[in-house]
């Protein structure tokens, strides 16, 4: 009688993990903001075209974030807010993930050159490297202002589809850009805030971990005012009408009221932090309300 | 030490394999919309 002995295998990822990895919550503000940019532009686009680059952005947005997971799995798996990510709860392994990011990306910019321009390919390569390589590998463990430079790479979105539609550049998606890399500090830190064990716990140098909750609250209000000019930019220059230059002015002052009741703050632990949660969520809320009321006013423009 | 129970992993191959075909399906029909949507541009 022979005695076989085994090794334990792990199961295969299952597909609803790959899923997970393309961080879909993220990636719906990363669509909507691109469909905008699209939308927005001065020219029609066929509707197949369009949702083609539509799902070009998404699936680069995908295969950014399932590159970000693959390198930052040891960092996830020190944070409560995502130790149960796919790769730090250990249900796939990070070759898996490592393939699946980098052919998402790769699959995305072919895609997008075959069915719209390769300037629009060229961006959102472009976009998916910045946050690969400068934000997630580069910038994140080093510096307190990792997201100020990286929120550039979740800026690019309205300038893919914008180029998508037209094949070049121009300023309206240049302040798109603005508004989204300006936004992103302020929205990041008032998370930030209220999750700052986390990031500690983990070494990140995020901004409250570094400076404290109070240099961080005065960042986010200074923040908001060249964000709100940003916003409402568009509307001076000629670039868009009344019912958005109104929406993004009511939409900014709304912002500023609820930054300046987070600098008011003086709590320091999360229990605390309310006006800091309602910040972040308005945050989201803001950026869906001011790109629909551009594309609103485009179209009752066009 | 034991074998893991087959029927999970087979379900995981399975499941997987299930949406690999759909998507690689997808992309057909979607390369084919998009090849008719640039010669109706074109022309």
């Amino acid at each position: 009688m022979t005695t076989r002995t085994f090794t334990a295998v792990a199961l295969p990822a299952d597909w609803r993990d790959f899923v997970a990895l393309t961080k879909p919550r993220v990636m719906s503000l990363v669509v909507f903001t691109g469909l905008c940019g699209l939308l927005a532009a001065p020219v029609s686009i066929h509707p197949i075209l369009a949702f083609t680059a539509i799902l070009c952005i998404a699936l680069g947005a995908g295969g950014a974030a399932a590159l970000n997971q693959w390198y930052e799995a040891d960092l996830d798996a020190l944070m409560k807010r995502t130790a149960g990510r796919p790769l730090p709860a250990g249900r796939m392994e990070r070759q898996s993930a490592l393939h699946f990011g980098v052919g998402l990306s790769a699959f995305s910019v072919l895609l997008m050159g075959v069915a719209t321009n390769w300037l629009a390919a060229a961006t959102l390569a472009v976009s998916i490297l910045f946050y690969v390589l400068v934000y997630t590998v580069w910038l994140k463990r080093i510096t307190a202002q990792n997201i100020v430079i990286g929120g550039a790479a979740g800026a690019f979105p309205p300038v893919i589809g914008w180029v998508a539609a037209t094949g070049d550049v121009s300023l309206l998606p240049l302040l798109l850009f603005a508004l989204i890399f300006l936004w992103t500090p302020p929205h990041f830190w008032a998370l930030s805030l209220f999750v700052r064990s986390d990031y500690a716990a983990a070494g990140v140098p995020m901004l409250p971990v570094i400076s404290g909750p109070r240099v961080t609250r005065q960042q986010i209000a200074l923040y908001t005012l060249p964000m709100s000019a940003a916003a409402v930019a568009p509307w001076p220059l000629g670039l868009a009408g009344a019912l958005y230059g109104i929406s993004a002015a009511a939409l900014s002052l709304a912002f500023i009221l609820l930054a300046l009741r987070v600098l008011s703050n003086r709590a320091t632990e999360p229990s605390g932090m309310k006006p800091e949660k309602r910040l972040f969520a308005y945050s989201i809320f803001y950026l869906f309300a001011v790109f629909g009321a551009l594309v609103l006013d485009r179209w009752l423009i066009a | 030490m034991t074998l893991p129970d087959p029927d999970p992993i087979r379900g995981r191959q399975k499941g997987r394999a299930l949406v690999m075909g759909l998507a690689l399906g997808a992309f057909v029909v979607l390369m084919f919309f998009v090849s008719i949507a640039k010669m109706s541009v074109g022309s």
